[in-house]
C-alpha cells in the first residue's frame, strides 16, 4: 500500500514538472444555424504544456476563436473531451484558471482605467489594499502607470488595449487566452506590443494561448503554431517554432525565422487548398 | 473672439438665442390668433348695438376682453402674476397652492412609477417567463385611455378609504411606470455580448452581473425615460384631479375654469402646469448630466 501511495506521489510530482495545461481529445462542436448545422471544430487534438506560448492561425472561418471560447467555457463543445488544469473547462472558469484577452479591449466606459482592472479584483472579492496594490503593479508591467484616473477613451487604442492584458493579468491566472488582441492596431504599434507581450510572458511564465491571422506575428511570439483550415474547422499541421527565449525585433529577418515563416504559410495554403477543391 | 467664450455668453448662443427666438414667435403667433378669435365678439356687440368700430378700437377690445375665446398672452401674464404674487401661498384662489397640490401627488406618483417601471424591468430581463407573460400587459396597461381609467381608480380606491394625495398619485404611476419599464428593459440589456462574455470568465453572480455592468449601462435609458415619465405624470395628476369634484390642483382651476368660462384663468393654469413640466424635466437633466459625467461620458 505505502508503495503504491509513494509511486503516485512521484508520478504527481513528475507530472507537475511538465503537466499539460490543455488538453484536447477528438473534439467537435457543430453550431445549430437557420441555414443548418456549421461544422465549426471538426476532430480536434491538441496538447498544451505549462510555459508554452501557443498560436493558433488560419484563415477566417477555421474555428481558431472557437477553439479559444472552448477552453474558455464560453462555448461547448459538441463530442469530444477537454480538460483545462486537468478540470473541465467550466470548473476551471469557476476556479478563475484563466484571463481572456478579446479582439477589442471591451472596457467598461464607465469606469477608469485603474476602475477597469479593479473589477476582476472586486468580483473575486479581493480587499481594497490588495486591490490598489494589484492595479499600480499591473498597471507598471504594461507601462501604464500615471493613467489610472483616464477613463478609456482618453486612451489610445493600442493603450487600451495594453489595459485589458493587465486586467486579465490582475488575478494572477496560469494561462492566459488573447484573441486576437492586437488585430485591430497598426503594424507600428502591434510591433511594439508584440515586444512588450514576449518580455511580459519571459517575466511571468505564463501559459499564453493566442489567436491570430498574422504569420510574421505566430512566428515570433510562439513556441508552437497551430495552423488550422476551415469547413469544417480543423488543425491541419502543428509547427514547433524553437527560436529561443531571446527574440528581438529583427530576429523575423533572419533565415530560421523565414523558414518557419515559409513553413507557416504553405500549411495555410495547403489547409486552403482542399476548400478550394470542394468550393 | 469666439474661442473665448464665457459659459455664460455660450450659453446664451446655444440656448437662450435659438429658444427665445421660437418663443418670440409663438407669442407673435398667439396674438394674431387672439385678434382673429376675438374679433367676431366685438363686431357683434358693435351690430348689437347698432354702431360700427373702428380697427384700432378692435384691436385694443379683443386684447382685454373679459372672457375671450383666446385671451392674449398679457392677460394670461397678468392672471398667473396676480394669482402667484398677490395672494399668499394658502389662499384658495393662490396658483402657488394649487401648483403645490399637483406637484405633491405628481412627484409622488413619478416616485413610485419610476420605482416600479426599474422593478419590472429587472424581472423582465432576468426571467424569459416574465418577458412573456408580462410585456404584453404592460403595453396593453397603456392603450385603455386613462381618461376612463381615471375615475374608476378614485372611485375604487374611495371605497376602500384611501383619499387624498394616494389616489391621484396612483394614476400618475399607472402612466409613468410605463417609459421607464420599456426603457430600463433596454438599457439593462444594452451591455455588448463581450462586456457579458467578461463577466462569465470572471466568473461572476447575477447580482455582479447586474451591478457592475447591467445597472451602469442602462443609466442613460434610464435618464431618458425619467424624463418623459415626470411629463406624463403631471398629465396623470390633472387628470386626477378632475374626478375629484375640482376641489384643489391644477386640474380643479381648469375645471372650475370651464364651469365659468373664465378663459383667462384656464390658460393661466395650463401655462403654470407646462412650467412646471419644463422645469422638472430639465431638473432630470441636470441630474442626468451629472450623473453621466461621473461616469466619464466625453462632453
Amino acid at each position: 500500500m505505502a508503495v503504491v501511495a509513494l509511486q503516485q506521489k512521484t508520478r504527481a510530482a513528475a507530472d507537475l514538472a511538465r503537466r499539460n495545461v490543455i488538453e484536447v481529445k477528438d473534439l467537435s462542436l457543430v453550431f445549430q444555424t437557420s441555414d443548418g448545422p456549421v461544422n465549426a471544430l471538426s476532430n480536434i487534438d491538441l496538447e498544451v504544456e505549462a510555459g508554452e506560448f501557443v498560436s493558433f492561425i488560419g484563415p477566417s472561418g477555421c474555428g481558431k476563436t472557437t477553439l479559444l471560447r472552448v477552453i474558455a467555457d464560453l462555448e461547448q463543445p459538441t463530442s469530444g473531451a477537454i480538460t483545462v488544469n486537468g478540470m473541465s473547462p467550466s470548473e476551471a472558469r469557476e476556479k478563475r484558471a484563466y484571463g481572456y484577452v478579446f479582439q477589442a479591449a471591451a472596457l467598461y466606459p464607465w469606469r477608469t482605467i485603474s476602475g477597469n482592472i479593479s473589477l476582476p479584483l472586486e468580483v473575486m472579492g479581493i480587499s481594497k489594499e490588495e486591490r490598489r496594490q494589484r492595479i499600480a503593479r499591473n498597471l507598471e508591467l504594461v507601462n501604464l502607470s500615471g493613467f489610472e484616473k483616464k477613463f478609456p477613451w482618453q486612451l489610445s487604442g493600442g493603450m487600451q488595449q495594453r489595459a485589458s492584458i493587465a486586467r486579465a493579468l490582475s488575478f494572477d491566472p496560469d494561462l492566459l487566452l488573447m484573441d486576437e488582441p492586437f488585430g485591430a492596431l497598426d503594424e507600428i504599434v502591434r510591433d511594439h506590443l508584440n515586444e512588450q507581450l514576449l518580455k511580459l510572458w519571459a517575466k511571468t511564465q505564463k501559459t499564453v494561448i493566442f489567436v491570430t491571422h498574422s504569420i510574421p506575428e505566430a512566428v515570433f511570439l510562439s513556441t508552437k503554431i497551430v495552423v488550422m483550415s476551415p469547413r469544417p474547422g480543423r488543425i491541419h499541421e502543428i509547427i514547433d517554432c524553437d527560436l529561443g527565449a531571446e527574440r528581438p525585433l529583427d530576429i523575423r529577418e533572419t533565415p530560421k525565422f523565414l523558414e518557419i515563416a515559409h513553413r507557416v504559410r504553405e500549411g495555410l495554403r495547403h489547409g486552403h487548398s482542399y476548400d478550394e477543391v470542394h468550393a | 473672439m469666439t474661442e473665448a467664450r464665457g459659459p455664460i455668453v455660450q450659453f446664451c448662443f446655444d440656448r437662450v438665442i435659438p429658444v427665445g427666438t421660437i418663443l418670440l414667435v409663438i407669442i407673435a403667433l398667439w396674438y394674431v390668433f387672439s385678434v382673429v378669435l376675438n374679433a367676431p365678439f366685438e363686431r357683434d356687440q358693435a351690430a348689437r348695438a347698432g354702431t360700427t368700430i373702428a380697427t384700432s378700437q378692435l384691436l385694443h377690445n379683443t386684447m382685454w376682453q373679459e372672457r375671450p375665446v383666446l385671451p392674449a398672452p398679457h392677460q394670461v401674464a397678468e392672471e398667473i402674476r396676480k394669482t402667484v404674487f398677490d395672494l399668499r401661498p394658502t389662499s384658495k384662489r393662490s396658483l402657488v397652492y394649487h401648483g403645490a397640490v399637483t406637484l405633491s401627488s405628481t412627484l409622488l406618483g413619478f416616485v413610485l412609477g419610476t420605482l416600479l417601471g426599474i422593478l419590472l424591468a429587472v424581472a423582465i430581463v432576468h426571467s424569459r417567463t416574465l418577458d412573456k407573460s408580462l410585456m404584453p400587459w404592460i403595453i396593453t396597461s397603456q392603450t385603455v385611455p386613462i381618461l376612463a381609467i381615471a375615475p374608476m381608480i378614485i372611485v375604487v380606491l374611495n371605497a376602500v378609504n384611501i383619499t387624498g394625495l394616494l389616489p391621484k398619485a396612483i394614476i400618475s404611476t399607472y402612466l409613468s411606470f410605463f417609459p421607464v419599464a420599456v426603457g430600463m428593459v433596454k438599457g439593462l440589456r444594452s451591455p455588448e455580448i463581450m462586456h457579458l462574455d467578461l463577466m462569465r470568465t470572471y466568473n461572476a453572480s447575477r447580482s455582479q452581473i447586474f451591478w457592475k455592468l447591467r445597472w451602469p449601462a442602462s443609466m442613460p435609458y434610464l435618464f431618458t425615460s425619467m424624463k418623459i415619465a415626470v411629463a406624463i405624470s403631471l398629465v396623470g395628476a390633472i387628470v386626477g384631479e378632475l374626478p375629484t369634484g375640482a376641489v384643489a390642483g391644477i386640474g380643479a382651476r381648469l375645471l372650475a375654469g370651464s364651469y365659468y368660462g373664465q378663459t383667462v384663468q384656464i390658460w393661466a393654469a395650463l401655462i403654470a402646469a407646462a412650467l412646471m413640466a419644463a422645469v422638472l424635466v430639465s431638473l432630470i437633466g441636470i441630474v442626468g448630466s451629472l450623473v453621466n459625467r461621473r461616469m466619464g461620458v466625453r462632453s
